[in-house]
């Protein structure tokens, strides 16, 4: 497969970096997703379509847009996770159903409970994004990987926590540990504040802001745009199903920019499972 | 009294083959049936093995009624029973509890017709249902070393996988793990360990063998890891100490196995229920 616009980032530094969009400056790289003529949906029913859509290493990207509106059923149109039922998706210039190594791709998804029936360490979660089809038993060199990126997100000194004992907030910045952990350069991150209150919201902010000086684009679905807005440097907007708006955030209509407040009159509220708590 | 009868049940092991291959047949289940189970209940899928336990009561009622052996016929059985499910779990929208439920009925269907046609009529089936630890022979002991081997040795290679899809299926997938394969293994793992228990508790009582360990042992487990190490040693002991007692006492095998390991439970329970009190009083004590 193409390594197009990747580099190695095993051991990603927690900087502190104050939010800027500096890294908007450099130039951007190579095209890390692309679409076209994509509809995605479930049991054969479009929730989401886009007529063509490139992604470029080094973007930060506000998916934007009302409950029900397409943004989450996107995201997982980029990653094969829901029915695609027309068009193309590439992913590092490979067509998605046939990428065979992820491991520069890192996952948050919207509504993962971080804890389950049986009892787990904050360690052992982020251990389980080290996992790789080419490598799925390789774990014993990976202590270094766990660790740093549970420093980047500011949890060392619960790490060997259960998950479940921790705050809501705590529980979405393991699993964001968990996304990172394996040396991403594309980082999908569905709602990471959600239920997350103030204080971890800008933990997570501040973790971001530091691994983007390192080259990593990001995509991330966000209701309002909250601590993150000065890291981002496009928004794509949906409304039922289709982009709205696709462009600088300087050049984004203000009030597109909070449609994430608006009730959807078709959509409904979207199921509000998992950890749902505040931090 | 009861010292006399564990004395006399302590001596009979080393007197008596069937007993000695019975403790075995005991730790091989022991050690097998949480080593899968725990992935089974962070599945929320812990009552899989009861629906596979059903469908191995059509394999052996097979293997009666075609003279062949039963144990080797409930694995094929089993194993079918299991991808099927898999399948059909990954293929339509069909849940699991239906899918299930489709499992129990059917595989115990199935058994009640067949057995209705071996010669030897629903006697002999009754040990396969609830356990019969006189009448694990040598072959059989042979069949359930390979199994567990088999077993233990795929959890302990795909461990991390196996973890990372009961966890989270969808990170999972979006990792690139071929998740339907691996809930098909995973099924596959349950329907292979069913077999193995099924002379020591049975096909009906096995899944309790599978789940209440796991749960006695999250009780005070602090990790995943922990967590299955401790239901594994649950598991062995209730097992070990249930054949002791069920021949001691002159009870069936299969029931006394699971009474105790609830016994266990519940001691656990109550005890992590006291200490949870008493931190609670020190922290309040403390302010």
């Amino acid at each position: 497969m193409s390594d197009t616009g990747r580099k190695s980032q095993e051991h990603p530094d927690h900087s502190g970096h104050a939010h800027s969009r500096a890294h908007a400056c450099q130039p951007l790289g190579d095209v890390v997703i692309a679409v076209e003529g994509g509809r995605f949906g479930y049991g054969g029913h479009s929730s989401a379509s886009v007529a063509r859509l490139e992604i470029r290493s080094g973007e930060v990207i506000a998916l934007l847009g009302a409950n029900g509106s397409g943004k989450t059923t996107l995201m997982k149109g980029f990653l094969g996770l829901v029915d695609r039922i027309e068009g193309k998706v590439e992913l590092f210039g490979e067509p998605v159903e046939r990428l065979q190594d992820r491991s520069a791709i890192g996952y948050l998804p919207q509504r993962q409970s971080a804890a389950g029936p049986i009892p787990v360490t904050v360690n052992e979660l982020v251990r389980s994004g080290r996992l790789t089809r080419r490598n799925p038993l390789g774990l014993g060199r990976d202590d270094g990987a766990v660790q740093a990126a549970i420093a980047v997100v500011g949890l060392t000194a619960s790490a060997r926590k259960r998950v479940s004992t921790l705050s809501g907030g705590q529980q979405r910045r393991a699993l964001l540990a968990r996304a990172l952990v394996g040396g991403s350069q594309l980082l999908l991150l569905d709602e990471p504040f959600a239920g997350v209150d103030q204080a971890n919201q800008e933990a997570i902010a501040d973790a971001l802001d530091g691994l983007l000086h390192n080259g990593l684009t990001l995509v991330v679905v966000l209701h309002e745009l909250g601590p993150l807005e000065p890291l981002i440097t496009r928004v794509i907007v949906m409304d039922h199903g289709t982009i709205r708006f696709d462009g600088p955030i300087e050049q984004a209509p203000p009030e597109l920019l909070h449609m994430g407040h608006d009730h959807d009159p078709h959509g409904g509220p979207e199921p509000t499972q998992g950890i749902g708590l505040v931090g | 009294m009861g010292a006399v009868l564990l004395a006399n049940a302590i001596t009979a092991v080393f007197k008596y083959d069937f007993l000695q291959r019975a403790l075995v047949a005991a730790v091989l289940v022991g050690i097998t049936a949480p080593a899968v189970g725990i992935f089974l209940v962070q599945r929320r899928l812990a009552l899989i093995g009861d629906g596979l336990g059903h469908v191995a009561v059509t394999g052996v009622a097979l293997g009666l009624v075609v003279h062949r052996t039963p144990v080797l016929i409930a694995v094929i059985v089993a194993v079918l029973g299991a991808v099927a499910i898999e399948i059909v779990r990954a293929a339509s929208d069909t849940t699991g509890e239906i899918a299930l439920a489709v499992l129990f009925y059917g595989g115990i269907a199935g058994g009640v017709v067949l057995v209705s046609k071996a010669p030897s009529g629903s006697r002999n089936l009754t040990q396969y249902l609830f356990g019969s630890i006189t009448t694990t022979s040598n072959g059989d002991l042979v069949v359930f070393a390979v199994l567990a081997a088999v077993v233990l040795g795929v959890v302990l290679l795909l461990g991390p996988v196996l973890f990372a899809v009961s966890n989270d299926e969808e990170f999972a997938r979006a990792l690139g793990i071929p998740v339907i394969g691996i809930n098909i293994l995973l099924a596959t793992l349950t329907a292979l360990t069913v077999v193995v228990s099924m002379r020591v508790v049975g096909v009906l009582l096995v899944s309790a063998l599978m789940v209440v360990p796991v749960a006695t042992a999250q009780l005070f487990a602090g990790s995943f890891r922990s967590t299955c190490l401790y239901a594994v040693a649950v598991a062995v002991v209730s097992a070990v100490v249930g054949i002791v007692v069920s021949y001691a006492v002159d009870l069936p095998s299969g029931g006394t196995i699971v009474l105790v390991t609830i016994g266990f439970f519940v001691l656990a329970l109550v005890a992590s229920s006291l200490l949870r009190v008493m931190r609670a009083g020190a922290a309040h004590g403390g302010k």
